[in-house]
């Protein structure tokens, strides 16, 4: 048994219970929860650091061999997903540090952000269809406590409509899952993917397929199965709506990459198709209702969901060079994305507000939160050197290989629209003039905690950018795993190690 | 059994899905809870009704010699039960909350979130 493997998922849980013992000690809590998640995003360092070297990694808990037991797999991406949780929980547990009050904290806050960390890591490395809907319920838990965090009226009206549809989502997953349990007798993907190939009622099972497909479809905001996120990621605090759009969205797009990879590959004509067609509306509907708001973190929910039509893009499109370009889109965008919302709290800040309407002057207050957001704001749209220009190449890249120029014209267009809001918050809320008496301060003071995760993650935007060649070997290694599910197969069944 | 089971499972779904698209919270929630039960049906069909005997191993063998009852679905619906338990447990206190903050349980009237833009507003910016 690979001990390593279960770190990544004991951790956050031991975090979680010692902050809940220290309830009446908010300090403590908070220290214990900053402690608690460099600790783990050393530990998902180190599990990356082993995959690259040894190639997927395999647990089989309390030794039961593959097909009976529960299996934690690591593939490059899901090392590489382990990774990016680390980064991200570590960068907005310190902006929570900056963010909430001591009487804000006391009632467990990181309890439940290390529960959803926790569960986001199961997610990644379960290698168990009923063990990734049971994580996915453990990320729901938690992520409906901190949705609602600090009560406000509007949190409730969008806790409701999050709550239901996410709710309806996991339910069609279990759905699906009967159905697919049934079919083939088994739950362990590895072992679905050995019946699955030599199944004989495949039409059945591209009706299952198309189950997942919903359901992963309104996890990661499909469309048009979105309508729920931009009602819900602008109400809570910036911290926690950070921390849902870089990853919550993106573990939907996980499973479908890996489940239509690993468990529906008999039909790839129909299914991916689909998926080509869903991915191309997602990227034009998520960019084109992005330019009818006017409100700064509403604005970057649409773009949440233009850019998961990028990933799934890859994933439709099924060649190696559109896979790759779709796990470097999702490293890079957890990233920015996750940025571009603490740069938002900046905003919020200084200005007191989020309404565009209201907002200005921000550049001529504080030029280097003007300077962060360009940065992250290029960087999604897709500007070189930095990291988003090298996820949309490829992908525009390997679309054009295969002949799908209508995809990868949305692609480039899809592009040009995304700076047209980014070019729309700059205007009004960094460049805009304001009577002087409602112009931000030059001498209020942000908090530093606040703006080191805001830094690290433009740092790292822009590294990713400069040095695109290392991670886009991990993608590709990535790719090359998922285009050949036999290598995930013989690790989990044979312990074969390729 | 199989097959009336199975059309049980699915009035089960139709009956939910239609309660979920009302407007009312409380309908909403009895549509999850049929949703739900209709589901973990659906779990317990999938794993095959046929054999009666538990899934017990006589003394002295490794297996069981008859065939028996499949014991994971029931393990799989335990667990479904559980979460979904819990999920609903926090939905109604959820729904309770939003109606005693918000005043009302009809999701019509929820626009705080996404509040509807006023319909004349370009006219009024350029009078001004």
């Amino acid at each position: 048994m690979n001990g390593l493997m279960v770190f990544p998922i004991v951790l956050p849980f031991t975090t979680a219970s010692i902050c809940l013992m220290l309830w009446r000690y908010p300090r403590h809590q908070q220290s214990t929860a900053l402690i608690g998640s460099l600790v783990h995003l050393a530990v998902c360092i180190r599990v990356l650091s082993t995959v690259i070297t040894d190639g997927i990694q395999v647990a089989q808990i309390g030794t039961w061999p593959a097909p009976f037991g529960i299996s934690l797999v690591c593939d490059h991406l899901s090392a590489l997903m382990l990774i990016i949780t680390g980064i991200v929980g570590t960068a907005t547990a310190f902006y929570a540090r900056g963010e909430l009050s001591d009487s804000m904290r006391a009632q467990g806050f990181h309890s439940l952000f290390h529960v959803l960390i926790g569960g986001l890591c199961g997610a990644f490395l379960s290698g168990d269809l009923f063990n990734l809907y049971v994580w996915f319920e453990v990320m729901l838990m938690a992520s409906f406590g901190l949705l609602i965090w600090g009560q406000k009226p509007p949190q409730f009206d969008a806790a409701v409509k999050y709550v239901v549809i996410n709710l309806l989502a996991t339910l069609l997953l279990l759905m699906g899952l009967a159905l697919l349990y049934g079919l083939t007798g088994t739950l362990n993907m590895a072992h679905i993917h050995q019946i699955v190939i030599t199944h004989e009622s495949k039409t059945l099972l591209t009706a299952v397929a198309f189950i997942f497909m919903a359901a992963f479809g309104i996890k990661a905001g499909l469309f048009p199965l979105f309508f729920w996120l931009p009602a819900a990621y602008h109400t809570p605090f910036i911290a926690v709506s950070a921390l849902f759009a870089g990853m919550l969205t993106k573990v939907g797009v996980y499973a479908l990459i890996r489940v239509f990879s690993l468990v529906f590959c008999h039909n790839i004509g129909m299914t991916h198709t689909a998926l080509l067609v869903a991915a191309a509306l997602t990227m034009l509907t998520g960019v084109l209702g992005a330019a009818a708001q006017s409100e700064f973190r509403r604005i970057l929910s649409f773009h949440i969901i233009s850019q998961v039509g990028y990933m799934v893009l890859g994933l439709a499109l099924w060649t190696p060079l559109a896979l790759a370009g779709a796990i470097f889109y999702l490293v890079h965008h957890m990233i920015v994305k996750a940025n571009l919302f603490l740069v938002s709290g900046l905003g919020l800040d200084l200005a007191g507000t989020l309404e565009l309407k209201k907002m200005g002057g921000i550049y001529g207050a504080k030029p280097f939160v003007a300077v962060l957001f360009l940065i992250s704001a290029f960087s999604l749209a897709g500007f070189p050197p930095l990291s988003g220009f090298w996820a949309k190449l490829l992908l525009i890249q390997a679309s054009l290989q295969i002949q799908q120029y209508l995809v990868a014209a949305i692609a480039v267009m899809v592009g040009i629209l995304t700076v047209y809001s980014m070019v729309k918050i700059w205007l009004a809320s960094f460049w805009k003039p304001l009577p002087p008496k409602d112009l931000p301060s030059r001498s209020q003071a942000l908090s530093l905690w606040k703006i080191i995760p805001v830094c690290a993650l433009a740092c790292l935007t822009v590294l990713i950018g400069i040095g695109a060649e290392p991670v886009y070997q991990l993608a590709r290694a990535a790719a090359h795993e998922i285009m050949n599910p036999q290598l995930y197969v013989q690790a989990v069944l044979q312990g074969v190690n390729p | 059994m199989e097959t009336a089971l199975a059309i049980l499972s699915g009035a089960l779904v139709a009956g939910g899905i239609y309660l979920l698209l009302s407007q009312n919270l409380v309908r909403m929630l009895f549509g999850l809870i049929m949703l739900s039960n209709a589901v973990n049906l659906m779990l317990f069909i999938a794993g095959g009704l046929e054999y009666q005997l538990p899934p017990l191993i006589e003394k002295f063998q490794v297996e069981p010699i008859s065939p028996v009852a499949n014991a994971l679905p029931q393990a799989l619906i335990l667990t479904a039960i559980v979460i979904g338990f819990a999920l609903l447990t926090f939905m109604f206190v959820l729904f309770y909350r939003t109606y005693q903050t918000l005043g009302t349980i009809d999701t019509r009237e929820m626009q705080l979130a996404e509040p509807p833009e006023p319909p004349n507003q370009w006219h009024e910016e350029e009078a001004s």
